[in-house]
């Protein structure tokens, strides 16, 4: 178990310090994180497919400020080591590695807002060398600050994956409902949000309603034409 | 502009000194690190200071003055802004100190650019750059696209503007000091949002059909379902946008499903 383990809680801390800490190149974003983990099991289409069924929850998420949102970081190597471990799909897969996925989103966010007021505490606690202009006390803060949240992505990860995928299999074990309808719902959920997402985003954009219809229909000409 | 307003705020800005490379590459990597501090008492004030502290360096006498040490604790006060537009302060406030300018008028200056630094940069990379390249590389996904085509074109896309935005920042801020406010004005800045808006909708109109009838798999004979489950569905989050998030939405259903499904 710590070895399967390890790796994923290495990868979910530098995931999880993308967010917001250290680069913010994106590298966090499910499309890209869920691959990552999926390439890292050796099953790269399975965290790419995961990875694409959260970046459709994760477009309504607008990083912003002081605001509280969910961290897909470490939240998608969850959701992706748990689809990508049953390797042939079972029903009810998907749906299980989307549910473990956002709620370790969601306790993602809560665990951000605490680092943040962590780091509120020692900047206060060296207010004063700050107000004196110490170099070390600035490159100090910076470093704790950065160096919790790689921690904070890791055990978050660690944690989250050890819970829920046991919780998983268990479930698998007892699922009742039919493989289609099982990968409808999930795919409806997604969809949905990513629409709700789409027009939140664009709606007041003058045009963009045209943009969006000129989109769909060239989507759907494409899936006809295949 | 009356003779006093104009020797307060040359009209034409003199010439930018040099900044020499290794200087602007240390500024540069740590502006990648900016938030890394990030707090709600003196949001990313620390990170500002962090990613000014190597420009400091260059002032008379070095590290050990009590010039740096007041430079270095202005800069290091609370400060908000988009992050990556952050830039564009910490070149202007590296410019500022090294020139000399007086501390009251930094500090009125840095207070001054918070607000639009960081509107201009939530509309531009986060409610447009970021969703765009999203889906733009969703409806790659869509169109059948492997592994490493999506998530290199995704990152590939992505970080060109990211990582321009943060260059130019430095680059502007550096170039034009306290009198960077007017470079926010350019047309990217003014009308960027609104064409990347529209180029997002129409990947968003795109991608949604591709990405999602490559996701069904087995479930492709409830197509027609899915489509208006989907429709159904959009509506209710956009009416229940004001109340609750579509992701704390998508968990409830989800709960209850898995119970139906586990339990039944």
């Amino acid at each position: 178990m710590l070895t399967d383990l390890l790796p994923l809680a290495m990868l979910g801390g530098v995931l999880g310090l993308d967010v917001v800490s250290f680069p913010q190149a994106m590298i966090s974003r499910p499309l890209v994180a869920a691959t990552l983990t999926g390439v890292m099991l050796g099953q790269s289409a399975s965290g790419l497919l995961i990875g694409a069924a959260l970046e459709l929850i994760a477009l309504e998420t607008l990083p912003i400020g002081a605001s509280r949102y969910p961290e897909w970081g470490s939240a998608s190597v969850v959701g992706a080591a748990i689809f990508a471990t049953h390797l042939t799909h079972p029903a009810g897969a998907m749906t299980l590695a989307v549910f473990a996925a956002l709620a370790t989103a969601w306790v993602g966010g809560w665990t951000m807002v605490q680092l943040r007021r962590w780091n509120a505490v020692w900047a206060r606690h060296w207010r004063d060398a700050l107000e004196a202009g110490s170099r070390g006390a600035v490159t100090s803060l910076q470093l704790l600050g950065m160096t919790t949240d790689l921690v904070r992505g890791a055990l978050l990860t660690a944690a989250a994956y050890a819970a829920l995928a046991p919780i998983t299999t268990a479930c698998l074990g007892l699922w009742s409902t039919d493989p289609r309808v099982s990968r409808a719902v999930i795919v409806t959920i997604t969809a949905s949000i990513a629409g709700g997402a789409a027009w939140k985003l664009f709606h007041t954009t003058h045009g963009a309603r045209w943009f969006f219809v000129g989109g769909l229909a060239l989507g759907f000409l494409i899936l006809i034409v295949r | 502009m009356t003779p006093a307003s104009a020797h307060a705020v040359p009209s034409v800005p003199a010439a930018s000194p040099e900044l020499p490379l290794g200087t602007r590459i240390a500024i540069f990597v740590r502006l990648l690190a900016i938030q890394g501090a990030w707090n709600y008492e003196i949001m990313m004030g620390n990170g500002i200071g962090f990613c000014v502290e190597p420009a400091l360096r260059l002032l008379p006498g070095g590290v050990h003055t009590p010039r740096f040490k007041a430079a270095l604790a202005r800069q290091s006060r609370y400060f908000n802004a988009h992050p990556y537009l952050a830039a564009v302060a910490v070149g202007a406030l590296a410019r500022a100190e090294l020139d000399g300018e007086p501390p009251e008028r930094i500090e009125r200056f840095r207070t001054a650019l918070c607000g639009p630094l960081g509107s201009v940069g939530d509309r531009l990379v986060w409610a447009g750059w970021l969703p765009f390249c999203s889906l733009a590389a969703l409806a790659l996904f869509g169109l059948g696209a492997g592994t490493l085509p999506v998530v290199a074109f995704f990152l590939l896309l992505y970080n060109v503007g990211h990582l321009g935005v943060r260059l130019w920042g430095l680059q502007t801020g550096w170039t034009h000091g306290l009198r960077v406010a007017q470079s926010l004005a350019n047309p990217v800045m003014r009308h960027g949002p609104q064409q990347i808006g529209r180029l997002a909708a129409l990947a968003a109109g795109m991608a949604l059909p591709l990405a999602l009838v490559r996701i069904i798999g087995s479930g492709r004979t409830l197509i027609g379902a899915v489509l208006v489950a989907v429709a159904v569905g959009a509506v209710v989050i956009v009416r229940l946008q004001a109340r609750v998030e579509g992701w704390r939405l998508a968990l409830g259903v989800l709960v209850l499903f898995i119970l139906l499904s586990v339990l039944r």
